[in-house]
């Protein structure tokens, strides 16, 4: 890959610290909150992106990835272990770091799971889900696949309003500060904004960067011919399956990681994170992002869940999402930002020059 | 379980069942005509009783009832010609994000029109503690209306299809579209009929089960989703299939209340759904070679 393709990230880059230091500096900083659960969201969308633009595979159950990443971290670590504190088993956890002392709301000592553990356990959950549900899901195609990713996302949302485990319809809420290291830690503390926003800014950078390289990689060429026509691409010997299961789970994953940092984030988790009209957004953002395009989706994911978040679309939010489906899929059914538009436009200054130049010398 | 209470459930799953069918029945209209999933089939039901409602304040309710099926059914025709007709060669993935971004819409203009508050029909006839005694077993007269208005529609329906120019015009659209449209069948017309016609059955289903189940802006959603299992369930597009397979549905939720929690009652629908979508597509009466041939 060359330098070139990393022109957008050092922008990207620059453009989180510029608007870091313009809201510090107008004293603005609770912008920052909403942008960076906008972030952490725009995660779960660029994750979308690579399963739904790049390899065709529509999903409307990506919240509920979301949703057991969220859910699980949060029981893992609100769960108090000091009444069993003194089992061997509890004190070798303690020991390999699996599990901290910690405050809660009360300022009552408790004993935790740490949410390191607690993040790579909703990571294998979401991996073991993902990938059990993935094998026979995505041999189905089209309606069908929409109506079973549907299906799927319903399934998760109905038993997280209905268990007691998940605190039904109030969620769970007094999450633990996640420590990442030393004194950075993902938490909702109005004075940790500018750190949380970073914490937040470096998984975006990160995740666009890794998928950026999955995309122009050999993989990346066996999604987009996935998406060009299924029988050709396994004509041609690429192993489709495999490849719409690896983007499945990969995508849950990236879900499953916003989840579990956004909830730590907020402080805690409810069941409307895992509703339908929840992956219908994410699906209508990964639409106005241009489909197959990473930056279109990183842009359009921060900018509307931002604007959603901060209520700018008031009691018409779901109106708003709804209206955009609509719109992109029968004016622009390639998506809004595609690349080939962007390099349309960007080729405008020179045709435009070309043309007057034409024009002069005849 | 004693007997009484068995018929009992037997009862809930039959009235239950037969909604989700006529639901079913909907999509399956459409589908067949279109090959369009209409995942805004559940906000008909809505609409329809909505508008029912509404008008029931200042007519009587066999006029308000008619007015909201006819209303309804315009729906479906605007539909039609503001979204439908302009799509050019559609994707399926296209007509599924089309559809549900249709449904949100409808939903919140709902919402907005109709606030977020219950409502629902007076009983057609009784009130909501008359009862009737069927060998020990105690149901509402409205279960009667919700069967009877069920098999009209069944009925109904079957001799449309079967004796009438334009019902045997919108079966060869199903069939072959191409083919219709080379016969002379304006297939443009037979899409925006389908379309009124299932929002019709739908909001007709709607007006029904308002008294029981009650109607607010959101119900809807989860009618189309028992309804599309119920399609599926019975084959896609046959509609025979979709009242036995609405019964099944219905049938398998009010016993699966006296087992499990109430509040997995949605969740069994769908399970069903996942392992018939996982294990045969093509639906219990579906024709495997059929379903192989249309693009799913």
């Amino acid at each position: 890959m060359s330098v070139k393709k990393y022109i957008p990230v050092a922008v990207l880059v620059a453009g989180v610290v510029l608007f870091q230091v313009a809201c510090s500096f107008l004293g603005r900083e609770y912008y920052l909150t909403q942008l960076t659960m906008a972030s952490y969201y725009s995660l779960v969308i660029l994750g979308l992106t690579v399963l739904m633009g790049y390899t065709g595979q529509i999903s409307l159950g990506h919240a509920a990835f979301f949703a057991i990443g969220g859910y699980t971290s949060a029981v893992l670590t609100t769960v108090d272990l000091s009444a069993a504190a003194g089992s061997t088993a509890l004190k070798a956890a303690v020991a390999a770091g699996l599990a901290a002392a910690s405050k809660n709301a009360y300022g009552a000592e408790t004993l935790i799971i740490s949410p390191w553990a607690a993040l790579v356990a909703a990571v294998c959950i979401t991996i073991v889900i993902a990938f059990l549900i993935g094998i026979p899901i995505l041999k189905l195609k089209g309606h069908y696949l929409a109506m079973a990713t549907l299906g799927f996302g319903i399934i998760v949302y109905r038993i997280v309003l209905g268990a007691r485990i998940f605190g039904e319809a109030d969620g769970i809420s007094d999450l633990p500060p996640f420590r990442i290291a030393g004194g950075l830690a993902v938490c909702g503390d109005p004075a940790r904004r500018v750190e949380n926003f970073y914490i937040a800014a470096v998984l975006v950078v990160a995740g666009v960067v890794l998928l950026m390289h999955l995309v122009d990689s050999r993989v990346g060429r066996a999604l987009r011919s996935i998406h060009g026509s299924e029988e050709a691409a396994s004509a041609m010997g690429v192993d489709t399956a495999r490849y719409k299961l690896f983007v499945f789970v990969l995508s849950a994953v990236f879900a499953c990681v916003a989840g579990v940092f956004l909830t730590h984030f907020n402080g805690g988790i409810g069941p409307s994170e895992a509703e339908t009209m929840k992956s219908v957004s994410y699906v209508a953002i990964v639409a106005v992002g241009g489909m197959a395009n990473l930056w279109g989706a990183l842009v359009m994911g921060v900018l509307l869940n931002y604007l959603s978040l901060r209520g700018y679309f008031g009691s018409y939010d779901e109106f708003v999402f709804g209206g955009i489906l609509i719109a992109i899929m029968m004016f622009m059914p390639e998506g809004l930002l595609r690349v080939e538009l962007l390099r349309d436009l960007a080729g405008m200054p020179a045709r435009i020059r070309k043309m007057i130049g034409s024009k002069n010398e005849g | 379980m004693p007997f009484e209470q068995l018929l009992q459930y037997i009862f809930s799953g039959i009235t239950n069942g037969s909604i989700y069918a006529i639901v079913a029945i909907g999509f399956n209209i459409i589908y067949n005509t279109t090959g369009i999933i209409n995942f805004a089939q559940g906000e008909f039901l809505m609409l329809g009783g909505m508008t029912a409602i509404t008008l029931s304040a200042f007519l009587p309710l066999p006029v308000a009832i008619l007015a909201a099926v006819i209303i309804t059914s315009f729906i479906g025709a605007l539909i039609d010609f503001i979204f439908i007709r302009r799509l050019k060669n559609p994707s399926v993935l296209n007509m599924v994000i089309i559809t549900i971004g249709l449904s949100i819409l409808i939903r919140e203009i709902a919402l907005h029109v109709w606030d977020e508050k219950v409502r629902s029909l007076p009983y057609f006839t009784g009130s909501e503690v008359t009862s009737i005694n069927i060998m020990g077993a105690y149901i509402s007269p409205q279960v009667l209306w919700v069967l009877g208005v069920s098999a009209v529609i069944v009925a109904l329906l079957g001799t449309f299809f079967r004796f009438t120019v334009t019902g045997r015009s919108m079966r060869a659209c199903a069939s072959n579209m191409t083919a219709a449209r080379l016969c002379g069948i304006n297939t443009r017309n037979m899409v925006t009929i389908s379309f009124m016609l299932s929002a019709a059955i739908g909001a007709l289903a709607g007006c029904v089960v308002s008294p029981i189940t009650q109607t607010q802006y959101d119900c809807g959603t989860s009618l189309a989703i028992k309804g599309f299992t119920v399609a599926i369930l019975g084959g896609l597009g046959n509609s025979t299939g979709a009242v036995i397979g609405g019964i099944i549905i219905g049938l398998l939720e009010a016993f699966s209340i006296s087992v499990m929690p109430l509040a997995y009652k949605d969740a069994i629908a769908i399970a069903v759904l996942l392992l018939i979508l996982f294990v045969r597509p093509s639906g219990l009466f579906g024709k495997k070679e059929a379903a192989g041939l249309k693009e799913f």
